[in-house]
């Protein structure tokens, strides 16, 4: 090696070990395509239960019917709420799935403290975001709940893009701007969740794996 | 001016070159994390930590987790100035090809 590619070598490492060091890097487009996968079949299966309640008006008057009369109990046990769920828990294992895969390609350690930072750094949003919406569903604002999520959401992938691949601050740009939107069109909140947690999710996912991961 | 001159002697190594990237932007690293991340043997980076220490460009601080303990590492001021200083010695041999 002459001089000058020893030189730039010397950067490249450098570079290297001060992104290894402090970023989570493993982070894999395909967890995002995976999840935007979920978003999309859940919002699926969430549009036939409102389907088959007669449709979206319908279902939207019944909501407005029963605000403020059903019970955080009830809501709980919703068909609407436990898709939710379902949803978010195999969106969260499978995207999980990839980051290992990924992190076991490049000898990285998938616990290691800068996992543990950015963790915590999405944590600190989505919990206190979890805690507050829980708040509006008790007072029966079930209308803000999609919004607030993709809100929560959004900040929280801001305040992640510090700790991991830096590109995530678009998307969660992308997913603060159509929760505001969402919080004018209250009642639509299920077409904003596929588009957000979907579609968003899917095209940064391709993105990410086209930019870093193709071989 | 030679930049050549400006290159420091202790970061000819790659590993020591990793560490001082590694502690530049973390306040500070335990040893293990540094083992991971560099792939090497616990003696091979004691060796170098210990070379990095001596000339005071890292300094250590040994605590404990629980009952083991956990030896932590960071830059010092000396070392923080030095890896500039090869750094932009770096930039202007790159510099200079152009």
């Amino acid at each position: 090696m002459n001089e000058q590619q020893q030189t730039l070598a010397d950067l490249q490492h450098i570079k290297n070990m001060m992104e290894r060091s402090s970023r989570f890097i493993s982070l894999s487009g395909l967890s995002g395509v995976a999840a935007g996968i979920c978003a999309l079949v859940g919002a699926w299966f969430a549009n036939q239960v409102i389907m088959d309640s007669g449709g979206p008006s319908s279902y939207r008057e019944a909501v407005a019917r029963t605000i403020g009369t059903e019970s955080l109990q009830e809501f709980m046990g919703h068909r609407l709420f436990i898709i939710a769920s379902i949803t978010f828990f195999s969106a969260l294992l499978l995207s999980f799935i990839f980051t290992y895969i990924r992190s076991k390609k490049n000898k990285i350690p998938i616990w290691g403290t800068t996992a543990k930072r950015l963790i915590w750094n999405v944590a600190i949003p989505m919990g206190a975001g979890a805690i507050y919406l829980f708040k509006q569903m008790q007072f029966g604002n079930y209308g803000l709940i999609a919004p607030g999520c993709l809100i929560f959401y959004g900040l929280a992938l801001v305040n992640a893009s510090k700790y991991t691949l830096s590109e995530i601050r678009y998307l969660g740009y992308c997913q603060l701007i159509i929760g505001i939107v969402n919080c004018w069109f209250v009642g639509y909140g299920l077409y904003f969740w596929a588009i957000g947690f979907g579609v968003f999710h899917i095209v940064y996912g391709l993105l990410m794996w086209y930019r870093y991961e193709r071989k | 001016m030679n930049p050549i001159e400006h290159l420091n002697k202790i970061f000819d190594s790659r590993i020591r070159l990793g560490i001082m990237s590694a502690l530049m932007v973390n306040e500070e690293i335990n040893f293990n994390d540094l083992k991971d991340l560099l792939q090497i043997t616990d003696g091979n980076l004691a060796s170098h930590l210990k070379t990095l220490e001596e000339n005071e460009y890292v300094k250590i601080f040994k605590g404990f987790v629980g009952k083991k303990t956990n030896t932590t590492y960071s830059v010092t001021k000396a070392g923080e100035k030095a890896f500039k200083t090869h750094l932009t010695a770096l930039e202007k041999m790159i510099g200079g090809i152009k």
